[in-house]
């Protein structure tokens, strides 16, 4: 879905227009509803003339006074002009508002194509309905609340009615990640609006397709600090693609329409669309198809061929070459051609945290996941590599550890949509834009032709050592000595029976890491977790939003105990909706990740990470201590809070309870299931590289570092 | 470090500005100045950025620049290849007694007295930044009250227009 065939602008290198672009749009779309530009007033006039007069009819003075004002100032001041510029252009709208065409949008193709007047609401519902928005997670309150009369009648978009506007945007997200289509949330102004925060920045971070549509406070109250008022936009700058704040009613459709491109188009990312009150509830003429007016958005999708046949050479000269998979080959659906372009080369693949399932772990070229907690043979394939390959991946911190020491004797070709990615953290000999499937074919020929010309690559010394770090140091972890339950244990169980075909959604912790390391995954879009942003609370809603959005699918949330109850309240979403996800809580009674780094960094002091004691009570296992006012109990109960909701709920205490506790969920398809897995609290993730050290570094298990041998 | 000159062409829409004095400061960068004002296309505004910054986070910070839905095009404008000004309001104490020498200076600077009081002129002067600060200083002993510039605006030398190909794109072809 990412790389909708583009009208192309031919063979570009960069993401700006050519001076065509700008000349010949400048040149035919525009239309100034306030008249003839001004004639040049004399120097010392303008600023005066803009800045104080003000001409409110003219959004362009609007600018251009908050750019008056900033002018010579710092990046503080330039934003307080701004806020005033933007605050102040829905009544500069208003008086050029004419039932005429909107003022600015290009081509005036209404006289073709059919119009029915409608309120803006309506014309919202019917866009959605024309992107194909069959589903929409949201909760309604007064600034949206038009919207959600004429969604009442729309038979092709369904509203699931979650609990918490997060449970919404990480629902619209999950459906994104398992489907490949744009997710959608819809919230009302304010609390509503804001609490779509920490999802939408999650899919910033993840790069997941998503629009989010906000109610705003009516035009005439934006700026007022009016009842429900939050410069959503404003707030949520730094962590979309792209916002629009809507004012006009005959601007849905358009918006709508951009929304739905940028979000799904190039690197996919959130976008929202904020519209004020007043613009749903004015009449309007709905006019399908709207011709998009984005000039400045041009992603490179083709890539350059000098540079694919620059990396097929070195790929084909290389001794020690690994392919670097990342999240972007599963959002170009290149995996198929990723295992093309690997038998072909005979080059290892490490597959990331975002990428796992975009190349199947039990492929012999599969090295395993890389990072602070992958595994030695891909941390060590990168970190002794002479060329990384890097595929729709970012250099993340939890990939490179240490960036200084990072695989030093790599060159780097690195591939990426977006040309900002590329050496933004390590710098990159090869570099190439483009959609990862273009590259991938692109390099699969370019390889084929090495081959013809004789040039095969010589990986064998290379694989003697990879395959002896791979059984030297397989995964593996050790089994509780009091007999109580392993949580490695449970999450591969959980994968051996529910197989390769099910959908894994994980919330952040040990238990993201274990669900990563030991369930097999073989095909894209089965593993959904919270990777840049690490948003405990992600696992409950994304499972919710991936059964929406795959039905057929068996879909299981491995959550944490701690992560559980940040979002648990979708349950009764689930319940109520007929969407029977199955949720296997990890219960350690602990946030285990941060109580790893305690046991291992802070001399076993553990401060606040119990969750079964008071937080106060002072480190809980120092010698002397007061018992926990609460050992032993369990708050909550979990069967109890999931039966509550309406689900099924099994509790798990024992190894050999296991299998039967996880093939009696399996069994459940008419509502949600809840597992409490209760495990040991010690249990902790390994490999590990701890955290700002080299990859070099890396830890098999506790002290144990491994022997590298000699790769040179 | 190094001074370095863009010029950005950006859509003339409301929040455009936020938008990109916000990504320099999320993304740790500083402004040395700001200048932003319509075009000869009235949908199109340029800013003029100066910015102090080593050529690698140059580079970052103009990828991330392009990636921005509003920006149309990025180009650094070498100081040796460009046209480079800034405008700058100085209201000087000047009484009977020191205002022909005031004015004489302001003579010998090419700037003008745009307006006088009974105890001070204000003066109007353009130029480079070397310029400029050279009348700051010899004004400086008469008694500045208030200075206020305007940040720099900038043009390439030559027939060419921003939108010719000839003028070095900042994103370097990747």
């Amino acid at each position: 879905m990412t790389e909708q065939p583009k009208p192309a602008p031919p063979a570009r290198t960069h993401a700006s227009p050519t001076p065509l672009d700008i000349a010949a749009r400048a040149a035919q779309g525009h239309r100034d509803p306030a008249g003839p530009a001004d004639p040049g007033p004399a120097p010392d006039e303008q600023p005066a003339a803009r800045a104080g007069g003000s001409s409110p009819a003219d959004p362009a003075a609007v600018v251009s006074s908050a750019a008056a004002a900033a002018g010579g100032g710092l990046a503080g001041s330039a934003a307080n002009g701004t806020v005033n510029g933007t605050t102040a252009a829905p009544g500069a709208a208003g008086p050029a508002a004419s039932p005429g065409p909107a003022p600015g949008s290009p081509a005036d193709q209404a006289g073709l194509a059919p119009r029915t007047r409608m309120t803006g609401a309506q014309a919202l519902v019917r866009a959605l309905e024309k992107v194909g928005a069959d589903v929409v997670f949201g909760l309604p309150g007064g600034a949206i609340l038009p919207a959600y009369d004429p969604l009442l009648d729309s038979a092709e978009v369904r509203h699931i009615l979650v609990r918490h506007e997060q449970g919404a945007g990480h629902a619209a997200a999950g459906y994104a990640q398992a489907t490949g289509r744009i997710g959608v949330c819809m919230a009302t102004s304010g609390p509503g609006a804001t609490n779509l925060v920490t999802p939408i920045a999650d899919a910033y971070m993840d790069s997941v397709p998503l629009v989010a549509i906000t109610g705003q406070v009516s035009t005439s109250l934006i700026g007022t600090d009016g009842f429900q008022e939050a410069d959503i936009s404003g707030i949520t700058l730094p962590v979309t693609k792209h916002n629009f704040l809507v004012t006009q009613a005959q601007d849905i459709p358009r918006t709508i329409a951009e929304a739905f491109h940028l979000a799904g188009t190039g690197r996919p990312g959130p976008v929202l669309v904020d519209i004020a009150k007043d613009a749903m509830q004015a009449q309007t003429d709905f006019v399908w198809p709207v011709p998009l007016d984005l000039p400045g958005y041009h992603p490179v999708i083709r890539p350059h061929s000098r540079q694919v046949r620059e990396a097929a050479r070195m790929m084909t000269a290389a001794l020690r070459p690994v392919l670097y998979a990342g999240g972007g080959v599963i959002k170009a659906g290149a995996s198929a051609e990723l295992l093309t372009l690997a038998e072909l080369t005979g080059i290892p693949v490490v597959t990331t945290l975002m990428a796992r399932g975009a190349f199947p772990d039990g492929h012999r070229l599969h090295m395993g996941m890389p990072g602070m907690h992958g595994t030695v043979a891909a941390v060590g394939g990168l970190q002794k590599a002479d060329l990384i390959v890097a595929l729709g991946a970012r250099f993340d911190d939890r990939v490179t550890g240490n960036l200084a020491s990072f695989a030093p004797d790599a060159a780097v070709v690195h591939a990426d949509i977006d040309p900002a990615e590329i050496s933004k953290n390590r710098r990159a000999d090869v570099p190439i834009v483009g959609d990862c499937r273009e590259v991938i074919s692109d390099l699969i020929t370019a390889i084929r032709a090495e081959h013809e010309a004789g040039r095969l690559g010589r990986h064998n010394a290379w694989w003697a050592q990879l395959d002896a770090w791979r059984s030297t140091y397989p995964l593996g972890y050790e089994e509780p000595a009091d007999g109580s339950l392993s949580p490695q244990y449970v999450i591969k169980r959980i994968g051996g029976i529910a197989g390769p075909e099910a959908v894994y959604v994980a919330g952040v912790g040990q238990h993201q890491m274990w669900a990563a390391q030991f369930i097999s995954y073989s095909r894209p879009r089965t593993w959904l977790n919270s990777g840049g942003l690490g948003t405990m609370g992600y696992a409950v809603p994304a499972a919710m939003g991936a059964k929406v959005g795959r039905p057929d699918a068996c879909v299981w949330a491995i959550d944490g105990d701690g992560c559980f109850q940040m979002t648990n309240q979708e349950l009764a979403t689930c319940t109520l909706e007929g969407i029977p996800i199955k949720v296997a809580i990890i219960n350690n009674g602990n946030l285990g990740m941060v109580r790893q780094w305690q046991t291992l960094f802070y001399n076993e002091r553990y401060s606040n990470t119990d969750l079964q004691r008071s937080g106060t009570s002072g480190p809980g296992d120092a010698p002397g201590a007061p018992p926990a006012p609460l050992a032993g109990t369990r708050v909550p109960d979990f069967v109890k809070l999931a039966e509550a909701y309406g689900c099924a709920a099994i509790r798990c205490e024992k190894p050999g309870d296991v299998d039967a506790a996880i093939k009696q969920a399996m069994e459940i398809s008419d509502r949600p299931v809840v597992i409490d897995f209760i495990v040991h609290r010690d249990a902790m993730v390994w490999p590990m590289v701890p955290a700002g050290t080299s990859n070099d570094d890396i830890q098999f298990a506790r002290d144990m570092a491994p022997d590298w041998g000699s790769s040179e | 470090m190094s001074r370095h000159t863009l010029s950005v062409l950006v859509e003339n829409k409301p929040g455009v500005l936020v938008r990109i004095a916000g990504l320099f400061s999320r993304r740790g960068f500083n402004i040395d100045s700001l200048a932003v004002g319509q075009t000869e296309h009235q949908q199109i505004s340029r800013m003029t950025i100066v910015v102090n910054c080593d050529e690698h986070p140059l580079e970052q910070v103009t990828k991330q620049l392009n990636k921005l839905i509003n920006v149309l095009k990025i180009v650094e404008l070498e100081a040796g290849a460009a046209v480079q000004r800034e405008l700058i309001l100085i209201k000087v104490r000047a009484d009977t007694e020191s205002r022909s020498k005031v004015l004489e200076t302001v003579q010998l600077f090419r700037a003008k007295v745009v307006d006088v009081a009974l105890d001070a002129v204000t003066v109007e002067a353009t130029g480079n930044r070397e310029k400029l600060d050279a009348l700051i200083r010899v004004l400086e002993p008469f008694g500045i009250k208030e200075l206020v510039q305007s940040g720099m605006v900038a043009v390439g030398r030559g027939g060419r227009s921003i939108t010719d190909r000839a003028l070095r794109p900042v994103e370097r072809s990747a």
